[in-house]
């Protein structure tokens, strides 16, 4: 049998606060299968993008172990591991060199893995998630949020990783772009493996990229669902309780009309 | 009909932009009135939302050109305001809670001093009152501990934290008109629908007027009087919020049809096929 793609064994993390650490996730563990999407959601603040960060290595973990298809990573990624891997940040400008266009932006991990026929993949890449090629020479300031958030991840795209790291790959882009992008994952998925860890706040687009749910409250996991039960309201944490009944919608005080869950016709 | 001063006139507001040879028409002769209520602005990514909320504040950058009919706050125009002028209405009168909450934060300040920096300008307070008066509002926005919070810097914050501050920092001057641009787009949807019920009540409590710009459609719907939509710079519809789901405008009905849903798995989701007919 296969090793995980993931295996996240008793991770924790701290940061140094005002009054000694404080801790951003405690004694976390779930593994994710070759060519699973897994999806992660919670309370903001509870520590779901710092789980992604601690995969990608870029904060270190103050105990516990990730494995990546059964090989330990230690405290740094090595040059393989890293073009193995790819995050889309939460915040597009973390990604974006605020100086750098979107052709420079697309054609650095390129140059850094030193891929031939830089021309054809950026052209593939930019279509791919809908971006006007008259975009290409724009500086992130001049592009509106979503066009942003495209570039990202184009450029996460383009090395064809193994494991996408995503976090809130959508939440900047308006519903038509979203559903442009979301098709585009089950597509890379269906025709290239690939393993994906998905945080969002949206229940429905994590029900519908995800096989299994990873649901997260202060720096712990409460529970592990499968899409199907999530949909079906069959959890059984009370927080997760919580996150679907706030998903129908907000319901105005002393409201005129119905706080309405929109039914797409 | 009684004739009193809308809180905000918008009329034939276009705004253009040129670099490097290349004009962008990102608002095209955008009209729309707003009273002391919660008017939602859709529309598909680059159609010009954002743009137009910046215009209302002054905020378009210097290579970007601005021009209406009428612009006016409770009828001041201000269509011909200096720099000064305009920032004694920002922050004051009207304020823009920005998309990209850690883009727009000062990466270089903590938490307490961008809350409370621009609230002491226009008021005689003390330090201490400022970081009581800051406290306090992080707690109305759900944050737990806003005393370890207030001492963060914006690296430090998680995604929905950084956003909460944002909105923290323009409510704390209780202005009159509120441009929330994607406002809630990083948080959960429990502390989400928190942030809505405070805007909800600012506008039947205290009578601010509110332009909620937004991705989230179920959102707008639960929130929103009015809700205008947007497309390639145009408002293609305008209709009442309750009425959302019956939009006509076909624009509209493929942006609903797009939405996952939690309740019917759908196969692949419905794209939204452009009609170059909409832009005219
Ligand atoms: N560099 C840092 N220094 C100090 N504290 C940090 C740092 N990064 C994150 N934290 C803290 O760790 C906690 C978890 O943050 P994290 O960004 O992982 O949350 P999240 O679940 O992604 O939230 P959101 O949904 O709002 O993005 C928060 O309390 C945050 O303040
Ligand atoms: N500073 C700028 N310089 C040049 N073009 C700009 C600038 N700001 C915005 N634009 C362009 O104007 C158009 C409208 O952008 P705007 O940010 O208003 O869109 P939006 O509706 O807010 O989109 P989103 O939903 O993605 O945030 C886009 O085509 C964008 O590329
Ligand atoms: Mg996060
Ligand atoms: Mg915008």
């Amino acid at each position: 049998m296969n090793p995980p793609m993931i295996a996240v064994q008793n991770l924790s993390v701290s940061f140094k606060g005002p009054h000694g650490p404080v801790s951003a996730v405690r004694d976390l563990s779930f593994a994710v299968e070759p060519g699973e999407t897994f999806g992660i959601v919670g309370e903001s603040g509870s520590g779901k993008s710092t789980v992604l960060r601690a995969i990608a290595g870029l904060v270190a973990a103050s105990g516990g172990h990730i494995r990546m298809a059964g090989e330990a990573l230690g405290l740094r990624r090595t040059k393989a591991q890293r073009s193995a891997m790819q995050m889309v940040f939460q915040d597009p400008y973390a990604s974006l060199h605020p100086r750098h266009t979107v052709d420079r932006a697309l054609q650095e991990p390129l140059a850094i893995h030193a891929i031939a026929e830089p021309e054809r993949l950026i052209t593939t890449a930019m279509a791919d998630v809908d971006l006007d090629p008259a975009l290409r020479f724009r500086y992130p300031h001049q592009l509106s949020g979503g066009q942003r958030q495209r570039v990202a991840i184009a450029r996460a795209l383009i090395l064809s990783p193994k494991l996408l790291l995503l976090d809130e790959p959508t939440s900047a882009l308006d519903v038509s772009v979203q559903a442009e992008v979301l098709n585009l994952f089950q597509t890379i998925r269906s025709t290239r493996a690939l393993t994906s860890l998905l945080v969002s706040h949206d229940l429905a687009v994590v029900a519908h990229l995800c096989e299994r749910v990873a649901v997260m409250q202060r720096g712990t996991l409460v529970e592990v669902l499968t899409a199907e039960a999530l949909r079906r309201g069959e959890a059984r944490h009370p927080y997760t309780h919580t996150l679907l009944a706030a998903s129908r919608g907000y319901r105005r005080v002393g409201s005129p009309h119905e706080g309405m869950p929109l039914a797409p016709s | 009909m009684t004739m009193t001063v809308p809180l905000l006139e918008v009329r034939d507001l276009s705004v253009t932009f040129r670099t490097e040879g290349v004009v962008t028409q990102a608002v095209r002769n955008v009209s729309f009135v707003l009273g002391r209520e919660r008017l939602g602005i859709v529309g598909e990514s680059g159609s010009g939302k954002s743009t137009t909320g910046r215009a209302v504040l002054g905020l378009v950058p210097a290579h970007g050109s601005v021009s209406a009919s009428r612009l006016a706050l409770n009828g001041e125009d201000l269509r011909h305001l200096t720099q000064h002028q305009w920032s004694r209405y920002r922050g004051r009168r009207m304020a823009l809670v920005m998309q990209d909450p850690k883009f727009s934060l000062n990466p270089i300040m903590t938490v307490e001093k961008q809350i409370t920096e621009a609230w002491r300008l226009h008021r005689r307070t003390t330090a201490a009152e400022a970081r009581k008066h800051a406290a306090a509002m992080l707690e109305a926005v759900s944050i737990d501990d806003p005393e370890r919070v207030l001492r963060l810097y914006p690296h430090q914050l998680s995604g929905g934290m950084g956003q909460r501050v944002m909105i923290a920092a323009m409510l704390i001057a209780e202005p009159e008109l509120l441009i929330a641009d994607e406002a809630i787009s990083a948080l959960d949807v429990t502390v989400g629908n928190e942030v809505l019920a405070i805007l909800d009540r600012l506008v039947a409590e205290r009578g601010m007027g509110l332009i909620f710009i937004s991705h989230n459609l179920t959102a707008v719907a639960g929130l929103c009087d009015r809700v205008v939509v947007m497309y390639g710079g145009r408002v293609v519809e305008e209709c009442a919020a309750r009425d959302l789901a019956h939009a006509r405008h076909p624009y509209t009905r493929a942006l609903l049809a797009a939405a996952p849903s939690l309740d019917e798995p759908r196969a692949s989701l419905a794209s939204v096929v452009r009609d170059p007919a909409w832009l005219t």
